[in-house]
């Protein structure tokens, strides 16, 4: 039913059409804790399967959030930059990061679903 | 600073209860030690900034200076570090630091003059406290030891509302003046009890025996004001402070005038320079050193880490971040680092490099927040 795919990276891509919206699992907003910064990429951008598409700061430490898939970047959540708080209130919603056109919709079955990438995260506690 | 050995790690007596308070746990100076609480980092701190947190420091190194009498083990220890231990009134703590021959810092430590005479109580860090003791046994006279201190536990608590809350549990430390130390029960427990601390707020510091120590904690944490907090909203705090962190803004390869800690050799010190690496710090306190430890301030939002290059405007390396991050109080990224001399001045416009981009900020005179030190008649 859920249409949202998993990395063991931690972030989340939800296909609506062929826009990708990507974010970082609420897992991972966790275990960064306080989310006091979030660095976005240029509207414009390519980026492959892999790359680094932004980049999430806490107060404790800079991590890199990379893309699970191709595409061109046609939006950015705006909000986040202003507000970093709410990658910690809505990780998997609001929260999101970017909106990438998909160029290789395929990449999509590599990636984990819902009940694989919850499997993963127990495995890791 | 003295990486601690491998193997499993020491906890401190309030271990248990840090768990039951539901810390996460991580691995720090060889200890098992609680980086956050439940509410996280970020309330953690401001927390301490508005009302009172309670800091588990057990980890730290304890340790009595004993000696005939007060000039014989003042010398002892001034020939070991450069501040004035000699003139401590009774009662009186002084912030200084164990030198190499090189005048490059060992440790930072807080020296207290108890009321016994020929008695000085020393607090180290954790990761060198092996180290520091081990240094300071090998170069004591004849007729004066050092004996560590392994069966008690140090409980900070810090924050505006810190006094307050203390005077319930001991009154006598409501007039105690910051950076003074003296012996007093509190809630009933004997305990060694320092007005200072490590955020810039007002507070205590409280050595009290092992056996006391979940009881007292108890008891302060019992107390509407007062939270638990982690090592992540303790370095947050300091670092607002502009307070050092040793084997990061400070080490073996910094000496005191480059670390801009000048201010802790007295008049009498620099005239006598009979100090560890004197000759280098005093030549430098005449003529500048290379370089300098400065507060930094990026114009944009995004924090530079410790490691973090800083350069000129023409992308020429002239120094290192060696402490940066958010703060939580400030509202935006904060560090210190080192710089070349010529750019040492406040306001000097310096570029970092926060992954492979120049960002500009600027030197900043720090602390980054105002202190709140507790000053006698107040």
């Amino acid at each position: 039913m859920s249409d949202i795919r998993y990395t063991d990276q931690h972030e989340w891509v939800r296909v609506d059409g062929d826009i990708a919206t990507i974010g970082i699992t609420d897992y991972a907003q966790e275990q960064l804790g306080d989310v006091v910064f979030v660095e976005l990429p240029e509207i414009g951008k390519e980026l492959a399967a892999g790359d680094e598409a932004a980049v999430v700061e806490s107060v404790k430490a800079a991590s890199e959030v990379y893309s699970p898939v191709s595409g061109e970047v046609v939006d950015v959540n705006g909000e986040i930059e202003t507000t970093p708080a709410g990658v910690n209130e809505d990780a998997m919603g609001d929260g999101w990061f970017v909106k990438l056109r998909l160029s290789d919709p395929a990449e999509l079955d590599k990636l984990m679903d819902e009940a694989a990438y919850n499997e993963f995260v127990e495995s890791l506690q | 600073m003295s990486e601690p050995a491998a193997g499993p790690l020491k906890t401190t007596p309030l271990h248990a209860l840090h768990v039951e308070l539901g810390a996460k746990m991580v691995p720090f100076a060889g200890y098992d030690m609680p980086v956050q609480y439940p509410s996280g980092v970020l309330a953690e701190h401001l927390h301490t900034r508005e009302a009172a947190g309670l800091f588990d420091v057990s980890h730290m190194g304890q340790a009595w200076l004993e000696g005939p009498d007060h000039g014989a083990v003042a010398a002892a220890l001034e020939a070991l570090v450069p501040g004035d231990i000699r003139d401590l009134e009774p009662g009186a703590i002084r912030y200084t630091l164990l030198l190499n021959e090189k005048g490059g810092i060992l440790d930072d430590l807080m020296v207290t003059r108890t009321k016994k005479d020929g008695v000085l109580f020393l607090v180290v860090n954790a990761a060198c406290k092996d180290a520091d003791f081990a240094h300071i046994e090998k170069h004591l006279p004849d007729g004066i030891r050092l004996r560590r201190i392994d069966d008690r536990a140090l409980i900070a608590l810090q924050g505006p509302k810190a006094a307050d809350v203390f005077a319930r549990f001991a009154p006598e430390a409501a007039e105690q003046a910051f950076m003074t130390g003296m012996e007093m029960n509190v809630a009933g427990f004997p305990c060694i009890v320092s007005r200072s601390g490590y955020t810039g707020e007002d507070g205590y510091e409280v050595s009290a025996a092992e056996k006391d120590a979940v009881a007292l904690t108890k008891k302060l944490l019992g107390e509407a004001e007062v939270k638990p907090i982690g090592l992540g909203a303790r370095d947050s705090l300091r670092l607002e402070a502009g307070l050092c962190l040793y084997g990061h803004d400070i080490d073996e390869t910094t000496t005191p005038v480059e670390g801009a800690l000048t201010w802790t050799i007295s008049k009498r010190r620099r005239e006598e320079g009979n100090f560890p690496g004197a000759k280098i710090i005093l030549e430098q306190i005449a003529n500048g050193a290379p370089r300098k430890r400065v507060g930094l301030l990026p114009e944009g939002k995004a924090p530079a880490r410790e490691g973090t290059e800083i350069t000129d405007a023409s992308g020429r390396k002239i120094g290192i971040v060696t402490s940066g991050g958010y703060g939580p109080s400030v509202g935006g990224p904060i560090a210190m680092g080192y710089v070349e001399a010529g750019f040492a001045k406040v306001d000097t416009g310096v570029e970092l490099m926060v992954r492979g981009k120049g960002r500009p900020a600027k030197v900043a005179a720090m602390p980054f927040v105002t202190k709140r030190f507790h000053k006698p008649g107040k």
